[in-house]
């Protein structure tokens, strides 16, 4: 366990301040280094519009906020769901439902909140029978398994008429179309930020045109990983790592664990519920596929790639894996990704980020000092 | 500490609780920091705790010893809350908290060392004993508290040492501390010495005695090593079956002749 400025040994200029809040020992990066590395990354995806196809890789953006959810949850909480996608689907549909029934600027951005609220209140009401009612460990994944299942069961049956919220039919696995574009603001102070491409000329490259959504969504996924970064660094972040750790400890070290296990899994909802908003807002278009076995496996294969206890690997393996999913299409796909799972699973039980974030650490500080933290002088002592 | 339980003082003092009215008024304290009434732990068919009547007074170090399977770990864990209690009560500074949970239990000043070292492997030395001092403390004071608690375990050096590359004594030397930094009144150890060597244990006995004398912490400590219990132990209760066999000083105890029967082994 490397040490950091949180741990009281605080850089005193302006920049080590400034990444303070968002540096720790449960995150991977504290170096400089890092951060430029982050910032052109930022910058790469910022520019990727211009010259690759934005539609796409918006997707996948949606989707790391899919895989954040998961890894705050499963990954730093120790709490494995694969209900994730109920919360993803419930946001999306609460967003096409409302949306629908109330087509203004105004509507549609409370549609907005109403998507992200719907994602956390259905976690929290899932997680409150679960983590009240005394149920832990693998019978938790079991139950939200179980609640995907039950969900694309209900979805699928809901293609009669009469299975219609105001104007807005849920149309079974018609699905639910025409959503409205998604638009924030209220009437006469609103921007739409579907299929309203902006112009732009760059001189060496010529015209071209930029999806404000793809930027809305770049920005969300930037910011959430931050602020992520902030709370899984804080007291209540060390909280949540002590509860994946060992709960009876940390229960006797006086800190309520059924609480924080709700509140850490509500969140984890309420962000599913955003990613599902989202996902609906870019297809206008919404059906229960979105709580099928496949795609509720998805995160789990994301995350467990990626690094589960890495905030970065989670996402950075859902833009990848995606990328490669959708490329190679069909049922090579599939076994790609069974393939992929399980080499992690053998060879990087950590994930393939915090692998390749241990080799350029050694690369940096040279062989025979990554041998962990350093240990005393009396080494010896410490090696039964 | 967070989590604190209002409830009605005089609806929940013990039969035993030597605390009267007047006391309770005056917000003086009773000596009986812990007492069990009648406490019985049933798993399935099988009566793990049978009637226990147990008390241990503020500031004594107690000692519970008894063979396998005579339900030492089974109170401790009833006493945290770890364990839900079949029947019987158990009171803690004359307040009665059978319904409380652990982290409640906690607040109250209630601290527990597991029987297996239960340290956050991959956490620092560091990040381990701040988990239990952020609670109640930050900044200067929060760095200040965890550097003492390093240094009363020993750790002085290993601070980003990750806690899994620490021997078994540092280990147990460690989650002792990060118990003790908790501030309690009660510290519970569940063996405490079990796999370590005679230096590690008289390290252990010296850091016990320490707590006790110069912070005043109360301990029930279980054990089966007798010389270590000699070594640092006023009083000494004695399980057998689920039942309190015998109570008193340890000179007494290693006497007895039926003590020696059931838990020593030894010929009457």
């Amino acid at each position: 366990m490397s040490t950091n400025s949180a741990n009281g040994e605080a850089n005193s200029s302006l920049l080590g301040r400034l990444r303070s809040p968002f540096e720790g020992p449960n995150t991977i990066g504290e170096s400089r280094g890092f951060w430029v590395g982050f910032l052109v990354a930022v910058a790469a995806l910022v520019v990727y519009p211009v010259f690759g196809d934005g539609s796409q890789l918006s997707l996948f953006m949606i989707l790391a906020l899919l895989g954040l959810s998961l890894s705050l949850v499963w990954g730093y909480s120790g709490v494995l769901s694969f209900g994730q996608v109920v919360f993803f689907g419930i946001g999306a549909y609460t967003f096409g439902v409302v949306s629908i029934n109330f087509a203004t600027p105004g509507g549609i951005t409370a549609a907005v909140v109403a998507g992200i609220v719907g994602g956390g209140v259905s976690a929290a009401i899932l997680g409150y029978f679960m983590f009240y009612g005394g149920v832990r460990d693998v019978y938790v994944t079991i139950i939200t398994l179980v609640s995907t299942i039950v969900m694309h069961t209900f979805m699928a049956q809901t293609a009669g008429s009469e299975w219609a919220i105001g104007e807005a039919a849920l149309g079974g696995f018609n699905g639910m179309p025409d959503i409205p574009l998604l638009t924030l603001g209220v009437e006469g102070a609103s921007y739409q930020f579907i299929y309203n491409p902006f112009p732009m000329r760059i001189i060496g490259i010529g015209a071209f045109e930029i999806s404000p959504f793809y930027y809305l969504v770049l920005v969300l996924l930037v910011g959430t990983y931050l602020a992520l970064r902030v709370l899984v660094n804080s007291d209540y972040g060390r909280v949540m790592v002590a509860i994946r750790e060992d709960e009876d400890r940390t229960e006797m070290f006086g800190y309520n664990v059924t609480r924080v296990k709700f509140i850490v899994f509500t969140l984890g909802g309420a962000l599913a519920g955003l990613s599902g908003v989202l996902y609906a807002a870019r297809n206008v278009y919404i059906d229960p596929t979105v709580f099928s076995l496949l795609f509720a496996t998805l995160p789990v294969i994301w995350v467990s790639i990626g690094g589960r206890k890495s905030l970065l690997g989670a996402a950075v393996a859902t833009l990848a894996v995606e990328y490669l999913r959708i490329s190679m299409a069909g049922e090579l796909a599939l076994v790609l990704l069974g393939t992929l799972l399980l080499v992690t699973i053998l060879v990087l039980p950590d994930g393939v980020v915090p692998w390749v974030h241990q080799r350029i650490v050694t690369a940096r500080i040279g062989p025979g000092e990554d041998n962990g933290p350093n240990v005393p002088e009396t080494s010896s002592e410490v090696s039964d | 500490m967070s989590d604190t339980e209002t409830e009605s003082e005089t609806d929940s003092l013990g039969p035993n609780v030597r605390q009267t009215a007047a006391e309770l008024a005056t917000g003086d304290r009773t000596e009986t920091l812990l007492q069990t009434d009648g406490l019985v732990k049933q798993f399935g068919g099988f009566t793990a705790t049978d009637d226990v009547d147990f008390s241990v007074d503020e500031g004594e170090l107690r000692c519970l010893i008894g063979p396998n399977g005579a339900g030492k770990s089974t109170l401790l864990n009833l006493i945290t809350g770890t364990y839900e209690a079949s029947d019987g009560s158990i009171y803690y500074n004359g307040h009665d908290i059978t319904d409380l949970d652990p982290h409640q239990r906690v607040s109250r000043g209630i601290s527990m060392k597991f029987q297996v070292p239960s340290v956050y492997g991959d956490l620092s030395v560091r990040e381990n004993v701040r988990l239990p001092v952020q609670q109640f403390a930050d900044g200067e004071e929060r760095r200040r508290l965890v550097a003492e608690a390093i240094e009363a375990a020993g750790l002085t050096g290993y601070e980003d040492v990750a806690a899994a590359q620490l021997s078994h004594g540092q280990q147990q030397q460690l989650e002792i501390g990060m118990a003790a930094a908790l501030e309690p009144d009660l510290l519970l150890l569940d063996e405490p010495v079990a796999g370590l060597d005679v230096a590690e244990r008289e390290a252990i006995a010296e850091r016990i005695m320490r707590l006790n004398e110069e912070q005043g912490i109360a301990f029930i400590v279980i054990e089966h090593d007798t010389d270590f219990v000699a070594s640092i132990a006023e009083e000494v209760t004695v399980l057998h079956n689920g039942e309190v066999f015998r109570e008193g000083p340890i000179e007494e105890i290693e006497s007895d002749p039926e003590v020696q029967r059931i838990y020593l082994g030894g010929e009457s």
